[in-house]
């Protein structure tokens, strides 16, 4: 199989965000970056379904030239075989999904293209199902569990409330990756050294053939979350504090 | 409540501190492993201890390891298998063994450095891969080249596991006393007697576990000079199980999850390593590195005590500020942190941890350059001074590792005794640290003894060299005479004790006994002022608001206004000699 797989390059999940005085972007000095945490179940998901299939595995990034030292250390190490990084820096998502199917159609030939659910830093859940559309893919969002078989596959995706739904159709497809698909892979120590060598592609958006065009939609404000107000504290003994709770949580909380 | 994240930043400011580019990426063998590429290998070992070896650290000193004398067999606790399965399947214990028994050639000084991330998550597993390591070492010195070849691979993978057994229940300290005995059988030796404190040497990781084993042999001269090293394997090549078995495990005051086993040899088959009564220099290969690992649990649990302390801290109000600016009105009680001595403890401990995380990536790197150099004078100044400040980093770094750990239980109060938090068990686990691999007083006589007039003082004198250096460089800058002064006035001072204790041991033997542990703590702090002094002058090029040289220049300031002047008082108290000592009535004990 030709496996493709999308990678955004985001602060760490546990790095400490500030947004920047111009209220519209973070302060990245000193953020750690790495591979979206769903996007890493992405690359996962690839490298089984290489290992269970056979085939190769190209990886598409849309973001700055420094981006190839997390592509080595996150994908190429792990199994992916190649990279493109397609050093642009569109407005909004749509931008991203037109250079990302760009160059996914420049490079030709995929069975299947594998996106995390969303990226942890936006959280726009849309790249997946731009893509699927600009490609006019089968598509299936927030899967948990996948087969393919022949030109077959069948995805089981996560719903409200607990429901699962099994989808299936015919290959070219976009799969976006759920927590819970799969366990990520720690890279073999000898992997990251051989994963210098490997090929990894930097390129324009005139070189793909792409054009992310003018931005549709903008960030106009971020704000770090309120403060969270002082606790409360119950007074009275375990019984008379028990009470006082279960009527704090009904009543004025809401929860119960 | 366990806090821990791997210090990643800072080892890599050290490397680059002390030379990584020009010391070890200039050697040709390691040109592969640039800076960058050597922290894509540290981060991922350090993800894995974090993800998977830190979650099993507290259930593992719970559970501990389980001995059966049914079966002489031990069992780890529940998780350590899979863990061990992990680590090696992703070549994490590879990192400086040779390519060609399967290892991945990076620098030592890498692996050295990733060990303290090992250590802070699991110190018990790290006792595993530590002991093979220990073998890897001395087989690679001193094994034939077909016994490299039988054993180094599966060693080198991890598919087996190395152990040491040198202590017995009449020799300790001194090694002399060995009484085991090997004689000549077929194609190798029969090994009977009975090795006591033997980490891991039983359990249920690996299929095959290999010993170290010091034995004596028929003809034997008596005492250090009639030892010879034995490997004795668990399993033979015929699958056979070979006589050396578990006869029990002890309960510690810490570590539970790495067992420490009596074994029995009962006419096990063994296989003579080096020289017949030369096994003592097999061991000294490995000393070097297996103390420099244990200067560095001091400061792994150091710093993960630290870190555990500091989240208490950033989260507890008590009391009022001194300073009534600094009192918070909307609360009815201030952060710990406006505490003058909360500070005072958080930063003992920080400055003198980072002062030696500094010192071990020194001395690491050197062990590269002292075996891969291209230059021979470079080779020697390393191998001068690994030799010297080994014992340095083992005993200081043990011992104020032990310290440290204690001062960041006291800034946590009653909760940081409690089992809610990490810090006991590190104080438990770290404790042991001061007593093998050669006790600190041990340390302190190899450094009084073997290392000052080794080469006719020559260690001592590169290292005065490399202190003169950097005052010579810093000469002209006034934001660095701050640390120039002291540093300047303290070498004055250790120079002065090291002839005055020279002259004094020439006359009475009986001196260095009495006076080189303190020697080796007013030693221990001229090297991280020198150190300290390295780390200011490096972060002076970074810019002005930088945090990294806001935070670095006040920790370096603490260290020498609060800590180096310790170094006085151990100079007054070597100055005493033996006396207080040695006149006491031996009814008085």
């Amino acid at each position: 199989m030709k496996i493709g797989v999308c990678a955004k390059i985001t602060p760490d999940a546990d790095a400490r965000i500030k947004v920047a005085a111009d209220g519209q972007s973070i302060v990245l000095d000193g953020v750690k970056f790495g591979i979206s945490d769903y996007d890493e179940y992405a690359i996962e998901e690839a490298i089984r379904t290489k290992e269970k299939h056979g085939g190769e595995i190209v990886s598409f990034t849309v973001g700055d030239a420094s981006a190839d030292k997390q592509l080595r250390s996150g994908a190429l190490a792990l199994g992916v075989d190649r990279s493109v990084l397609v050093t642009e820096n569109p407005g909004d998502p749509l931008g991203i999904a037109k250079l990302l199917a760009a160059a996914i159609q420049k490079e030709g030939g995929f069975d299947v293209v594998f996106t995390g659910k969303s990226t942890i830093d936006q959280q726009n859940f849309q790249i997946g199902t731009m893509v699927a559309e600009l490609l006019g893919w089968a598509h299936v969002t927030q899967v948990t569990a996948l087969e393919f078989e022949g030109n077959q596959f069948k995805a089981t995706r996560n719903m409200d409330a607990g429901i699962r739904q099994v989808v299936a159709g015919t290959l070219p497809a976009v799969i976006s990756c759920e927590d819970g698909l799969n366990t990520v892979r720690y890279a073999k120590l000898p992997d990251i050294m051989k994963a210098k060598k490997k090929p990894l592609d930097s390129v324009g958006a005139g070189a793909i053939g792409g054009d992310a065009g003018a931005a549709r939609s903008s960030v106009g404000n971020l704000a770090p979350p309120p403060a969270r107000p002082a606790g409360r504290m119950i007074e009275g003994d375990a019984a008379t504090a028990a009470k006082e709770l279960v009527r704090l949580l009904r009543d004025e909380a809401k929860v119960l | 409540m366990d806090v821990y994240r791997p210090p990643l930043d800072d080892i890599r400011f050290n490397l680059e501190v002390f030379g990584y580019a020009e010391r070890i990426e200039s050697i040709e063998r390691f040109a592969d492993f640039d800076l960058e590429t050597a922290m894509s290998l540290l981060e991922e070992y350090s993800k894995f201890c974090v993800d998977v070896l830190k979650p099993l650290n507290a259930s593992g000193d719970t559970v501990g390891v389980r001995f059966d004398p049914a079966d002489h067999s031990v069992t780890t606790p529940d998780g350590f298998k899979a863990a061990y399965a992990g680590f090696t399947e992703n070549a994490f214990n590879t990192i400086p063994w040779n390519p060609e028994f399967g290892g991945m050639g990076a620098p030592f000084s890498l692996s050295t450095l990733a060990s303290e991330v090992l250590i802070a998550t699991n110190k018990s597993f790290s006792m595993c891969t530590g002991l093979t390591a220990g073998l890897i070492e001395a087989l690679e010195a001193y094994g034939t080249d077909a016994q490299k070849e039988h054993y180094l691979h599966k060693l080198v993978s991890g598919e087996w596991a190395g152990t040491m057994c040198l202590t017995e229940p009449q020799c300790g300290t001194d090694l002399g006393l060995v009484s085991t005995t090997a004689v000549p059988s077929g194609d190798g030796f029969e090994l009977t007697g009975t090795k006591i404190w033997i980490t891991f040497g039983e359990h249920d990781l690996t299929e095959n576990i290999v010993h170290l084993v010091l034995a004596r042999l028929p003809d034997a001269p008596p005492g250090i000079k009639g030892i010879s090293a034995f490997l004795v394997p668990k399993f033979l090549d015929d699958g056979s199980r070979n006589p050396i078995f578990c006869g029990g495990t002890d309960h510690k005051m810490g570590i539970h999850a790495s067992p420490t086993c009596v074994m029995n040899l009962e006419g096990a088959k063994g296989w003579l390593v080096g020289e017949a009564h030369k096994g003592m220099r097999s061991m000294f290969v490995m000393m070097n590195a297996a103390r420099l690992n244990v200067g560095i649990e001091g400061v792994a649990l150091a710093e993960a005590a630290y870190q555990a302390a500091l989240a208490f801290a950033k989260d507890r109000r008590q009391s009022r500020s001194l300073s009534p600016k600094k009192q918070d009105r909307t609360s009815d009680a201030d952060n710990i942190l406006v505490h003058p001595d909360v500070r005072r403890m958080l930063l003992n401990v920080k400055s003198t941890n980072e002062g030696l995380r500094g010192l071990v990536a020194w001395i690491a790197m050197s062990y590269d350059v002292m075996h891969h150099a291209a230059d021979a004078a470079e080779r020697e100044k390393a191998e001068d001074l690994v030799a010297l400040l080994t014992p340095i980093i083992k005993s200081y770094g043990s011992e104020r590792g032990f310290a440290n750990v204690s001062e960041s239980m006291q800034v946590m109060g009653g909760a940081g005794y409690t089992k809610d938090w990490p810090v006991e068990q590190y104080m438990r686990d770290v404790r042991i640290a001061m007593i093998y691999e050669g006790t600190n007083h041990i340390q302190a006589l190899d450094l009084v003894g073997r290392k000052l007039p080794m080469h006719g003082g020559r260690l001592m004198r590169v290292f005065a060299g490399e202190v003169t250096a950097l005052l010579r460089e810093c000469a002209d800058d006034p934001r660095m005479a701050e640390f120039t002064g002291p540093l300047k006035d303290e070498s004055k001072r250790l120079n002065a004790t090291t002839m005055e204790m020279g002259a004094a041991a020439s006359a009475d033997h009986e001196v260095i006994g009495a006076v080189a542990s303190n020697y080796l703590n007013q030693f221990a702090l001229v090297t991280l002022a020198y150190v300290w002094a390295k780390q200011a002058k490096a972060v002076l090029e970074l810019d002005e608001a930088d945090p990294k040289r806001r935070s670095k220049l006040q920790t370096a300031r603490f260290f020498y206004q609060m800590v180096l002047p310790e170094a006085a008082t151990y100079a007054r108290k070597v100055a005493v000699g033996k006396a207080c000592m040695t006149d006491a009535d031996p009814d008085l004990f």
